[in-house]
């Protein structure tokens, strides 16, 4: 039973290492991250937003959704720490 | 808990210097859709300078100035305000976060900068809590 465990794991290492193979390689331009996406921010990006950092363009208003998730799991980090942590100073 | 007072050098410095870190933390927030920065980064500035204080003076005296359920109510106000424009968005019959409808000047710059304050605003007051709970915990 504990050797099963071990090839489980194997097996999906195996395919997902696999799965790797098949990806681009890093910062190969002609991928399709780099073919179609990229310079759409790039042309666009100062005409469509009148923001001049790219950056900021993407990060807060093609996917600013996104940067809401982020916002809320800092919220959340923040609300999880308070309710652990948090004592009542009026019962002692 | 921090109630030991550091030395008056230690004291003078962080006096003089906590103005210009909330000052940058700021500028970081305002400018950050026109040159590095943002909301992230200068949330965590400004929440930094209350750390700083709180550090050199005791958590008491930061408590007194800002006290914590106004920091939980800040907490909350920054996730609220990112939301409540992509909610205005779509009362103005745009989709969700669609800032191109706002009636401002320029509105998908001040969008932008409207959700890097709620984003500062939120992260500073995190900061800060998490800062507080951590160091009052016994």
């Amino acid at each position: 039973m504990k050797y099963l465990h071990l090839v489980v794991t194997g097996v999906t290492g195996l395919l997902l290492i696999l799965g790797t193979l098949a990806m681009p390689d890093w910062g190969d331009p002609a991928s399709p991250a780099s073919s179609h996406v990229s310079p759409r921010y790039i042309e666009k990006g100062f005409e469509e937003t009148a923001v001049p950092n790219m950056v900021t363009a993407v990060l807060a208003d093609y996917r600013s959704f996104d940067t809401l998730g982020e916002t809320v799991v800092i919220f959340t980090a923040g609300v999880a720490v308070l309710l652990i942590l948090r004592t009542r100073r009026d019962e002692d | 808990m921090i109630t030991r007072q550091q030395s008056l050098i230690v004291k003078t410095v962080c006096r003089l210097l906590v103005p210009f870190i909330q000052m940058f933390g700021l500028y970081v927030i305002m400018h950050g859709h026109s040159s590095p920065g943002g909301g992230f980064q200068g949330g965590v500035i400004l929440g930094s300078s209350f750390i700083l204080l709180s550090i050199a003076y005791g958590i008491d005296e930061v408590k007194r100035r800002f006290s914590l359920p106004a920091l939980t109510v800040f907490t909350s106000l920054g996730v609220f305000l990112y939301a409540a424009i992509g909610v205005a968005c779509l009362f103005l019959g745009a989709n969700f976060l669609d800032y191109g409808v706002l009636p401002v000047a320029e509105p998908r710059s001040m969008g932008m900068l409207g959700i890097e304050i709620g984003v500062g605003i939120t992260v500073m007051a995190v900061m800060v809590s998490i800062f507080h709970d951590l160091i009052t915990f016994e």
